[in-house]
Formats: C-alpha cells, structure tokens, sequence
C-alpha cells in the first residue's frame, strides 16, 4: 500500500517534470507555476497561477500537467487557477537561472520590485550580461520579445542578440 | 451590480486588444510589430480574465467565449476610446499612452479590492500595463520630440484623442454602490494624477496638453461609434459562422 505522503511526492515529482513548452530548460515548478499539488478524495488537484494574463503557454501547460499525474497513476485531476499572489520572477530559483543562462536566455536580474516613478522618463537601464560571451556591455533593443515574458537585448562585445527574461 | 463593473474591465481590453491586434504584421519596424502583437495579447489574456469571472458572477452560464463573440454592440461595455479606428503609429500610440496610465492608476487600486479574484487580476494585469505605459511613454518622447511630421502627427492624435478620456473617469450609481463596498475603484479619483503623469510626458515629448472641452460619453451605457459594429463584425465572424467549434 503507498502511503499519502509518498504518493504525494510522487505527484509532485511528475509535475516537476513538466518542461515548459516554451522555455524547454525549466519545468513549471523551477517557474513557480505550480503552487501547489494535494490529493483530495481521490482527485490529485495542482493550484497553478498564470505568467501573463494572456500566455499562449498555459493551456498546453494544463494538459501536460494532467498527462503526467495520469501517467504517474493519478485517476482523476482538477486544475485550479490561483491568481493571488500574483507570478513573479522572483520566485525563479538560481539554479534555474543557471540553466537559462546556459540556454542562450539572460536571466531576470534584480528584485521586480517596481519604483516609485509611475512612468520614468528617463530610465534606469538594467545591466543584462550577455548570456554567451558574458559582457555586460549590452543594450536593449525592444521590451517586447519572442514570447511575452522575454525582451531583446542586443550585445556590444559578441554583437549577438539575445533575449532577456523579463523581471516582473 | 458586480458582472456590469467587469464587463466594462473586460471590454475596455478586449476591444482595445483587437484593435491593437489588427497591427500584426503592420508594425513600423520588426520590433514595434512584436511589441504591439504583445500588447494586444496582454490585454485579450486580461479580458479573457474579466470576462469569465463576469460570466460566473452573472450566473447565465456565459463563458469568455460566449460574451466575446455573441454579444450585439450595443451589449459591449467598453470606453468609445478603445473602439476608435488605430489610425497611424502616432495615433495608436497616444492612444496606449493615455489609457495605459489610467490603467496602472486604476489597477494598482484594483489590487487592494475586496473582491478577491478581482484583485488577484488586477495584481497580475497591474504588472503588464507597467510595461505597456512605458513603452507608450517612450514612443510618446521619440515622436514628440522628434521631427517636424512625427510631432505634428502626435499633437493631432493627442488633440483628437482627449475628448474620449473624460469617460474613463466616469462614475454611476452602479461603481459609486461597489466603491462603497471596497471592490470597485473611484474612478473619478484618479483624474487628477491622470493629468499630472500624462502632462509630465506630454510637456517632455514638447506637445501641448490639450484643455479639458466636450467630452464624448455613452459606451458604459452601450451607446458606441459607429466604428464598433465594424469591428465586431471581423472579430466576431470565425465564431458565430462556426457555432461550437474548437481547434
């Protein structure tokens, strides 16, 4: 007979596996998508909380959740849309940094805390290290990225471009 | 009554975000395209939000869909600024400028509503129009203070813009009833700094701040321009010629 605890690890585990389609380095737990996995009478339920409001990611993020708690023997599972409290960067662990730096994605850097200032007219430009040759001479090019959680930043040293992972 | 307050949150994004939308592939330069498909994506992401939870609290069994695509015009909620043709690139983007900021203003309030899903949007929504506002502020700044053309484009877009910024401050018996419960926000409140940030970039970007005159008003109430129809009518014909239908 398994045990609660055991099972429940072993729902977690196959969530944890779940990469995210669109970032294939980090799983959906490394993003703190999912917020938390329980059993309740005999349905495993996975509170999740969106990235952005309108991520194209999330809806294949559900069934890929749901696919690997059957595959892990769940029998039935309810997905729960948290939104409180709401996705943050910060959540993202170092050790996943590291991965997405690997990946060719320049990590959030800093707090997403924002400033006072409600729209800055004169920028605090971020310092992003290019995430192939390490410089930190880079400028941005655009906030608005390939996905909806990515910016362009353009590198001086390499003269690559490069996405950054929004700190938000 | 909650759903009316949140067909109005969700209809100011679904019709400005189909607007925006229709820059897909027309953006200026690459960057800009992107940056707008991204914009538009945030704000139909947020009303798909809005709507479903107006969907619930309206208890008829609508969902996001079912609103979106199947309501008549006069049924939309939205400002009549959300609904305006895009116009060029300077039109556009003093049109994100000047309901951007309201918006950061309006949803960093919404955050602290007692609704709980309600705040919990806006606690996520708050965080993308942050983006959007500074992106528009930039763009604001290129084009203002930029040559003799994009000036004099920006002013006029700015000019035929501010007689459709007195209905976002608009307040009715309905929002004065869930001001007074903690869930809505006072619109009305939020003129004063409104003008203030929006004057601060204006004055910055060398345009003039237009004097507050007639104010166009009636979207709340479903009275729309006659640009809305035309709108709905491309955004709503995949839908309602292919009732059900899911890919």
């Amino acid at each position: 007979m398994v045990n609660r605890v055991s099972a429940r690890e072993q729902y977690w585990n196959a969530v944890g596996a779940v990469l995210d389609p669109e970032v294939p380095v980090l799983s959906v737990v490394d993003l703190g998508i999912v917020r938390d996995v329980r059993e309740e009478d005999g349905v495993v339920v996975v509170d999740i909380t969106p990235t952005y409001s309108g991520c194209p990611a999330m809806r294949v993020i559900e069934e890929d959740i749901r696919s690997a708690l059957v595959n892990a023997g769940a029998s039935a599972v309810r997905i729960n849309t948290v939104f409180q409290p709401a996705w943050t960067t910060d959540w993202i662990t170092p050790d996943a940094r590291e991965r997405l730096r690997e990946y060719g994605i320049a990590p959030p850097t800093g707090s997403a805390a924002v400033g006072v200032e409600l729209v800055p007219l004169m920028r605090r430009e971020t310092v992003v290290a290019c995430p192939r040759c390490g410089s930190r001479n880079t400028r941005l090019r655009s906030e608005f990225g390939s996905t909806a959680c990515k910016a362009i930043y353009v590198c001086a040293t390499c003269a690559e471009p490069f996405d950054y992972f929004k700190s938000i | 009554m909650l759903s009316e307050y949140l067909f109005r949150l969700g209809d100011d994004r679904l019709i400005l975000g189909h607007r925006t939308s229709e820059w897909c592939g027309h953006g200026p330069i690459l960057e800009e395209d992107i940056a707008l498909a991204n914009t538009a994506l945030d704000l139909i992401g947020q009303a798909n939000l809005f709507l479903e939870l107006a969907g619930q609290v309206e208890g008829k069994g609508r969902t996001a869909d079912a609103l979106a695509y199947f309501r008549e015009g006069v049924e939309f909620r939205n400002a009549q600024i959300m609904e305006l043709p895009r116009g060029d690139f300077a039109f556009t983007t003093a049109r994100q400028f000047l309901v951007s900021v309201f918006e950061l203003l309006h949803l960093d309030r919404l955050q602290s509503s007692k609704h709980t899903d309600l705040a919990g949007i806006a606690a996520k929504a708050v965080k993308e129009t942050r983006y959007h506002a500074r992106h528009a502020a930039d763009w604001m700044l290129k084009l203002g203070d930029g040559t003799a053309e994009s000036h004099q484009r920006l002013q006029s877009a700015v000019d035929d813009l501010w007689r459709f910024t007195g209905e976002l401050f608009e307040v009715d018996e309905i929002e004065r009833a869930l001001t007074a419960e903690g869930i809505a926000v006072d619109r009305g409140a939020l003129r004063a700094q409104w003008r203030d940030e929006v004057s601060r970039v204006l004055t910055a970007a060398t345009l003039t701040v237009p004097d507050d005159g007639f104010m166009q008003r009636g979207g709340r109430e479903g009275k729309h321009t006659e640009h809305l129809g035309h709108l709905l009518a491309e955004m709503q014909i995949v839908a309602r010629s292919f009732p059900g239908a899911e890919w």
